[in-house]
């Protein structure tokens, strides 16, 4: 670990910032952790799901009673099982998405499902049912998309801002930034202007989707569920079934990731309109085929990118364009990388627009800081292309532009304290980067930013009478968060980590969370936590203060125990935690303290990364020999899972970039809807993955925390075309950089 | 479909079922015999998580049927552990963070204690290659391998 | 009086200001007015936005106090996974 660079003096931890053993540990190296597939009931039914064959169609009629005459089969739903949403054009989306009403708008669309006995019966009872489709033109380019003449994927979707004139299909625009581009561009050296495209890809977790769910006949349910958000979860399965939240309870199980891709619900709804129609458990998982063709992959991109710079390196214009298309429905995914894009540059001149196209594709949904790698990329690709053009360090140029306090961002917002220039200085003087580049490899770096969030949360942390501590939570663990959250709770009170206890509550349990995501569970569950511990502290000051007989507000907490604080509230000894605690039921009842509020005051996170590769002239193949990740956690509360983001994070984007894209026919259909040919990164394709931690404190967060698990994928992108383009000598400008891409523009150059 | 009886030893213990002809090695394990520990990642043998061992070799058990494993001997990540007591390779996990999600772990720790049992002193490289057919999406690996060289570097050791 | 700045695109249905400066103490009111003035904010308004005031980001919270003389940054209601 780095040390960090701010003037503050640092906050000496006694817990924070070490590594014990995580609490679910166990439980994940045994076997015994209980996933969404995980769980059977008596009695219990199978679910499939039956998918259109088709990019766009007309559904025509759907007769299910093949289906329904099938021995074993117990329940058969189509979109007349779901009262139609109105008044939530949103929520009716994705309604529409769980089950096609009229219209099937991609490969892969939910038309029917089926329960019955076993596995084998609804998979045959799947295929008896009868769709009749009117199929329609199709588009699933976005450049395309947005052509005059293009296909029209859905009508009416257009926002009020999309200028007249322009094809059906463009839903929204937007704009940010500040300064003049014609006077901005004119005190330029070198102006660069390129175009980038990236495919769509998917999150990838292992675990596909996957539920049990039940509901009896006075309209109460219970589902389990691998979820990244079971409030949001439960709110949704409401409303797309026309029922009451409160009677829903939703369970989370263990979750095999999800890394955005499970803060939506496709399977959930279904598997309950089932339950509620059959009157037993329903079990859905989806396959890995499904989870390719019917779940929520990243948008797909054009992008222009158009920056200048001076011969010293300063940057004095940037302008993006960034054309997103995030499937047959609306998502306003280009606005975050809109603002995000040039978030790293200190620029007098900046401007971006963002555009949303429809398309024939699944419906977009969140893949770690959605919309910002792929804005990211288009803008680190550029500057090094300009620092190559004028001889030019790509560090020291980044140095020199780097945003710091006080800058005003390319969204408008100006920044507190940040850590980017300490994590350039922490790459600067690293010997991934003072090692020279050895010959036949090449070198990349590339800069990264996530804006993390805050958010609705609830925790109750509750004092046992044997002194141990249970924190109740309502946020899925995907990434350790439970560890850290005990460190917090223990830091707080001052007992040891391993008294506390964290888990994760279901609906029912507690008020309102939001989902995992944003990078906002360690920053706000964590604050909340160190709120309810407070709150628990003053419960028990006050119980001692009535043991010895004294005003509550001469008693302080030190060390785990009631102090008197001061020569004048008397001598007694400390009166520790669990001594409070085994008197509680005498002293006035169970100690618990609660924090239940919307966190604000998430600080952002820049990352840095630097990447060696060797390139097979011949195969086109990629060797990552070495890679470097740098970024400000703001204080690492557990430093192997801070770690563990990080190096994931960086190997996901390293996949965006070598290898992952969703593959499409000319019929609009997914070519490689498996793993064998949606090559995600594998043990043998990479090198050990070096973290390094830089703590520049956020204001908000009283350890200083900044939510980490996001920036990670942004850079690599730009970090790995970076390196290749050298290698090769010429620049790639499409991803993925798969070996055939990387041929072609070899034998261009 | 008529099922077909087989008879077969699972992490040591004699077992009986009934399978029908179409059923996979995994589908049994899970709902026959309760033992989900190897999980569905993909169901066509690409990413490892229903790993287990039959007669001492590592097999993807969704590619193997129910009906095959008759008279065979299948370990899989129930039997690691002895008793209460963690293998070395489980606590290594532990200890050194090899774990995000977890739903990768079961298959990546059967296919790395075969890879021990043969290979007491693999190079980095080998570790790598030999869990080549395990995906794993959130971790990057790094503390994977460095938690199958810390279990080596125990087991030999101890 | 707080000055708020408009991202681009918003800009059009404030007469084309990227700055106003209305009498706002609350995120809630600051929306209220900024509808009120601008009636064709109110689509992206409804939408969602989140608000900046002096550099730290507030998603969604009516209350949140706003100080005579801060600077206010209207975004886009944000997204993460």
């Amino acid at each position: 670990m780095t040390m960090a660079l701010d003037q503050q003096p640092k906050r000496q931890f006694k817990y924070v910032g070490t590594r014990p053993p995580r609490p679910d540990g166990i439980d994940k190296v045994t076997g015994r952790a209980q996933y969404g597939n995980d769980l059977v009931a008596p009695g219990m039914l199978w679910a499939k799901i039956l998918r259109s064959p088709h990019a766009h169609a007309k559904i025509v009629s759907i007769d299910t009673s093949a289906a329904e005459a099938l021995a074993g089969v117990k329940a058969v739903v189509t979109a007349r099982d779901f009262p139609a949403i109105e008044g939530d054009a949103g929520m009716r989306d994705v309604q529409l998405n769980c089950m096609a009403d009229t219209h099937v708008w991609y490969e892969g669309h939910a038309v029917a499902a089926v329960a019955a006995t076993s596995d084998a019966l609804a998979r045959q009872a799947v295929k008896l049912i009868r769709v009749v489709y009117e199929i329609l033109p199709h588009v699933t380019d976005v450049d395309a998309a947005m052509a005059p003449n293009a296909p029209l994927v859905r009508e009416g979707q257009a926002m009020e801002n999309v200028p007249a004139g322009m094809s059906a299909n463009v839903t929204y625009t937007s704009e940010f930034g500040h300064g003049d581009l014609t006077s901005g561009f004119a005190k330029a050296d070198l102006v660069i202007e390129r175009v980038f495209k990236t495919a769509a890809t998917h999150q990838g977790y292992i675990e596909p989707h996957a539920c049990l769910a039940s509901m009896s006949s006075d309209g109460r349910g219970e589902l389990w569920t691998c979820t990244q958000g079971h409030f949001y979860f439960r709110t949704a399965c409401a409303a797309i079934l026309g029922i009451e939240a409160s009677g829903l309870r939703v369970t989370a199980s263990e979750i095999g990731g999800g890394f955005g891709g499970k803060t939506q619900v496709w399977a959930e709804p279904v598997a309950l309109a089932l339950a509620k129609k059959s009157g037993k458990p329903v079990k859905l998982t989806m396959t890995r085929d499904e989870v390719f063709r019917g779940t929520g992959p990243t948008v797909t991109t054009s992008m222009t990118c158009k920056i200048g710079m001076t011969k010293a390196g300063r940057i004095t214009a940037g302008e993006a364009t960034l054309r997103y298309s995030g499937g047959a429905y609306h998502t306003g995914t280009c606005d975050m990388g809109a603002m995000a894009g040039f978030a790293a540059y200190d620029l007098d001149v900046v401007r971006t627009y963002g555009w949303n196209v429809l398309t024939n594709r699944p419906k977009e949904i969140a893949y770690r800081a959605p919309g910002a790698p792929q804005a990211i990329y288009a803008v680190e690709s550029t500057i090094d292309e300009l620092c190559q053009k004028l001889n030019l360090d790509p560090l020291d140029v980044r140095i020199l532009n780097a945003a710091r306090k006080g800058t005003k961002s390319s969204y408008g917002v100006v920044f507190e304290d940040i850590g980017l220039l300490e994590a350039l200085h922490a790459a600067k003087t690293h010997p991934h980067w003072t090692t020279p580049v050895a010959p036949g490899t090449s070198r990349g770096i590339a800069c990264g930013f996530w804006f993390n969030f805050g958010g609705n949360t609830c925790v109750s942390l509750n004092i046992g009478t044997d002194g141990t501590v249970s924190v109740s939570e309502g946020n899925p663990d995907i990434g350790g968060s439970r560890a850290s959250i005990a460190l917090m709770a223990a830091e707080e009170l001052g007992v040891p980590y391993e008294t506390v206890r964290v888990v994760i509550a279901d609906t029912a349990s507690l008020g309102y969370n939001d989902n995992t995501d944003g990078s906002r569970v360690t920053f706000a569950v964590g604050l909340a936590t160190i709120k309810a511990a407070i709150a628990a502290k003053t419960n028990m000051m006050a119980r001692a203060a009535q043991v010895w007989g004294i005003d509550p507000e001469a008693v302080e907490w030190v060390d785990g125990a009631a102090c008197p604080a001061g020569p004048n509230a008397g001598k007694f000894p400390p009166m520790t935690l669990a001594e409070i605690a085994a008197n509680s039921f005498s002293t006035g009842g169970p100690i618990a303290g609660h924090c239940d509020f919307q966190a604000d005051g998430a600080g952002v996170s820049f990352g840095v990364h630097i990447a060696d590769v060797k390139m097979d002239m011949e195969t086109g193949k990629t060797e990552l020999l070495r890679y470097t990740v740098f970024q400000d956690a703001g204080k690492a509360v557990h430093p192997d899972y801070v770690e563990g983001q990080m190096q994931g994070g960086a190997v996901q984007g390293i996949g965006m970039a070598l290898n992952e894209e969703y593959i499409y026919s000319d019929k609009g259909t997914i070519l490689n809807a498996g793993f064998l040919d949606y090559r995600i990164p594998v043990a043998s394709d990479l090198p050990m993955i070096e973290a390094v931690i830089l703590e520049i404190p956020n204001p908000g967060h009283p350890y200083g925390v900044r939510g980490v698990g996001e920036t990670p994928i942004c850079p690599p992108l730009a970090t790995m075309a970076n390196a290749i383009s050298r290698g090769i000598g010429a620049r790639l400008y499409e991803l993925p950089m798969s070996p055939p891409r990387v041929l072609k523009a070899i034998k261009g150059a | 479909m008529s099922a077909i009886a087989v008879t077969t030893t699972v992490n040591g213990d004699p077992v009986q079922f009934l399978t029908d002809p179409g059923e996979t090695l995994l589908d049994v394990l899970r709902y026959k015999l309760n033992l989900m520990g190897a999980k569905e990642g993909c169901g066509t043998g690409d990413c490892g998580s229903c790993t287990v061992t039959l007669n001492g070799r590592i097999v993807c058990s969704c590619l193997v049927l129910g009906a095959e494993v008759d008279g065979a001997e299948i370990g899989t990540i129930e039997g690691l552990a002895d008793g209460p007591n963690l293998h070395p390779l489980q606590q290594a996990f532990i200890d050194h963070a090899a774990l995000q999600c977890g739903i990768c772990t079961p298959g990546i720790l059967v296919a790395s204690k075969t890879l021990l049992d043969r290979n007491p002193d693999p190079s980095e490289e080998e570790i790598r290659y030999w869990l080549a057919g395990n995906l794993c999406r959130c971790t990057g690996y790094d503390k994977i391998i460095r938690a199958v060289q810390a279990a080596a570097a125990t087991m030999r050791g101890a | 009086m707080v000055k708020v700045a408009l991202w681009g695109t918003l800009r059009q249905y404030a007469d084309g200001l990227a700055e106003v400066e209305v009498e706002a103490a609350t995120f809630k009111q600051l929306l209220d007015v900024l509808s009120a003035r601008y009636p064709g904010l109110k689509p992206q308004i409804a939408r969602g936005v989140s608000v900046a005031i002096d550099g730290r980001v507030y998603r969604e919270a009516w209350f949140t106090p706003i100080k005579p003389g801060s600077q206010v940054v209207l975004m886009p209601y944000m997204v993460g996974g």
